[in-house]
């Protein structure tokens, strides 16, 4: 059986039917890993040990018995690394507690199985900058993933995991799912508790499901999700049944067009994908409306203004005392600071914190942070008026398919404004999920996968689940495999 | 015009973070491009706007002052680089 290849209920059917036990599951699963892993390197460690052990004694009967997830590396796992890809931590800390997300998965009965790559620190759109490895997209191994959760997406694409966690700050979710042509959704702000995530923007973050299916995605959302005593910005909601929202018509429901994610700029296959998953959407009862969202432009600035600024301050607590990297080369406490942090972080988190501590500094905080603080609230207020007309929006996912690697590294503004669809999700604290929605032809034979992204109102999470489910049951770009994870049958 | 101002070593310095000669002018060099591209958002009126800090406010969540498990000094002193009987060793911060 070619068992890394089915999906999260798949493997759930099987598990429950008897068929394997968890502990074949788990063992097949890295066998894939083995075999694929050293041409994607989606996975910056796994501990089997522990893996067949929580196998050994899962109840399948659970709603996520015996499942094995894989993680991103910025989620603490008790006992396991959590390098968030950065130097400043690899090789120097164990977990010493599970994050929330970890606890809630354990809880349904999951796996945590293996440590997926990432940008360092969350902060890319390529996971090139990991401090740690290179990841390589399935579907064109000179190609990335998209980032940061390019690990997770590369690892689900691959079929070296049946489902991943993911994070989501401004898109690093939705983009590497599309970039990889798998699920990926950012929940709604506070949805999920972070308690336990290392934060980079601590009111932009969010953990969420990377899943080869819309199902996959509501049941793993359906065990992460809920409040938190431990995250007092996680709320108190309670949390529906999510795949009960599956399998419903789109009769009467509103999408709506943001005029301003279809300007200029956007790839023509991309935006032909698009329009074709449009088609569908209305063959399917679905009415469109087209409608404005503003402060599209600005998004960009907004956001790496704010996402700076609470990096800059989440960061400082790398600092050598407590865990992590310490340079050895510290005569007095100034020196012991400044050498720690220049020789664990890369480039991009140097860039980043320094930006950030500028935005903040006195003098210039009202022009900046304050002022973007202000737009933001201006972002949200567009986002408000649109779900009054519309009960979910629609756009790509990202403006193109996944470059090569290599192509940005040296413009980091090029790659800022790569994000323009996935940050003001963030910023307003709505959901949006990335679907697959077909291909882009690149050079010859190498096809990239294209993303739909689908934005829901705060908490519209079931809305979001219902149209995305009805186009991937009319359409079958989610059953199409990357050439190194090929799609057949038997031993 | 404050990225005019913008000065990579000395902001460098206030987060902690020594610089190499190249990072700096690398650095300064990127950065004014992108403080120079976040200056688009000057152009919006924002004139009695409320600043956003979290995008679902919630405010006062209280919760029971109840005493509850933590790590034992063994567990938090597990990835400290330097420690000495159940305490961090910091480097030298008087003379």
């Amino acid at each position: 059986m070619e068992i890394h290849s089915w999906s999260l209920k798949e493997l759930q059917d099987h598990l429950r039917k008897g068929d394997l036990s968890p502990r074949e599951a788990v063992e097949g699963l890295d066998a894939a890993v083995a075999e694929r892993d050293p041409a994607v390197q989606a996975y910056l460690s796994r501990d089997l040990e522990s893996a067949l052990r929580l196998a050994d004694e899962a109840d399948v009967n659970l709603p996520l018995g015996g499942i094995p997830i894989a993680i991103k590396d910025v989620i603490n796992v008790e006992g396991q690394p959590c390098t968030c890809s950065s130097k400043i931590l690899e090789g120097a800390y164990l977990s010493p507690y599970n994050a929330t997300a970890i606890t809630k998965l354990r809880a349904a009965g999951a796996i945590p199985f293996g440590r997926t790559n990432m940008d360092e620190f969350a902060m890319g759109s390529s996971t090139e900058n990991s401090g740690i490895q290179v990841t390589h997209n399935p579907w064109d191994p000179e190609r990335i993933p998209g980032g940061s959760s390019g690990g997770s997406a590369a690892a689900v694409a691959a079929d070296e995991a049946f489902a991943a966690l993911g994070t989501d700050t401004g898109g690093s979710i939705r983009q590497p799912a599309a970039l990889c042509g798998c699920v990926g959704l950012k929940p709604t702000y506070g949805r999920v508790s972070r308690y336990g995530l290392v934060a980079f923007a601590s009111s932009l973050d969010q953990i969420g499901p990377i899943t080869k299916t819309i199902e996959d995605s509501a049941m793993l959302l359906q065990a992460i999700s809920g409040a938190d005593p431990r995250d007092s910005t996680c709320l108190d909601k309670p949390v529906p049944d999510y795949t009960a929202a599956l399998g419903k018509d789109l009769k009467g429901v509103r999408v709506g067009l943001p005029r301003e994610y279809f300007a200029e700029g956007i790839d023509p296959q991309v935006k032909s994908a698009v329009e074709a998953a449009i088609e569908v959407l209305s063959s399917l009862g679905a009415e469109m409306v087209e409608l404005s969202l503003p402060h599209t432009e600005p998004a960009i600035a907004v956001y790496y203004i704010i996402a700076t600024a609470e990096a800059s301050t989440n960061l400082a607590r790398f600092d050598g005392v407590r865990y992590g990297h310490r340079t050895a080369a510290a005569e007095d406490l100034m020196t012991h600071y400044g050498r720690t942090r220049a020789e664990g972080f890369g480039p991009e988190v140097k860039r980043r914190i320094i930006l950030g501590t500028y935005v903040l500094s006195s003098g210039y905080h009202d022009e900046y942070y304050l002022r973007a603080q202000k737009v933001r609230t201006l972002i949200r207020e567009d986002f408000s008026k649109a779900f009054e007309k519309a009960d979910v929006l629609l756009s790509p996912t990202s403006p193109t398919p996944a470059f090569r690697i290599g192509e940005k590294v040296d413009d980091p503004l090029q790659m800022y404004l790569a994000d323009i669809f996935t940050i003001a999700a963030n910023l307003a604290g709505i959901c949006a999920i990335s679907v697959p929605c077909g291909f882009a032809n690149a050079e010859s034979g190498i096809t990239l996968p294209v993303g739909l992204q689908l934005l829901g109102p705060a908490f519209g999470e079931e809305a979001l689940l219902r149209v995305a489910h009805a186009y991937e049951q009319a359409t079958d770009w989610s059953s199409k495999k990357p050439p190194l994870a090929p799609a057949k049958s038997g031993a | 015009m404050p990225t005019e101002n913008f000065d990579v070593r000395y902001v460098a310095a206030l987060v902690r973070l020594e610089l190499t000669d190249e990072e700096a002018s690398t650095y300064q060099q990127q950065l004014d491009k992108i403080l120079d591209h976040m200056r688009r958002i000057d152009a919006i009126d924002v004139s009695g706007i409320e600043p956003t800090a979290h995008a679902n406010p919630v405010f006062d969540v209280m919760r029971e002052d109840e005493p509850g498990k933590s790590f034992s000094p063994e567990t938090a002193l597990r990835n400290a680089p330097k420690q000495r009987n159940d305490q961090f060793v910091v480097t030298k911060v008087v003379e």
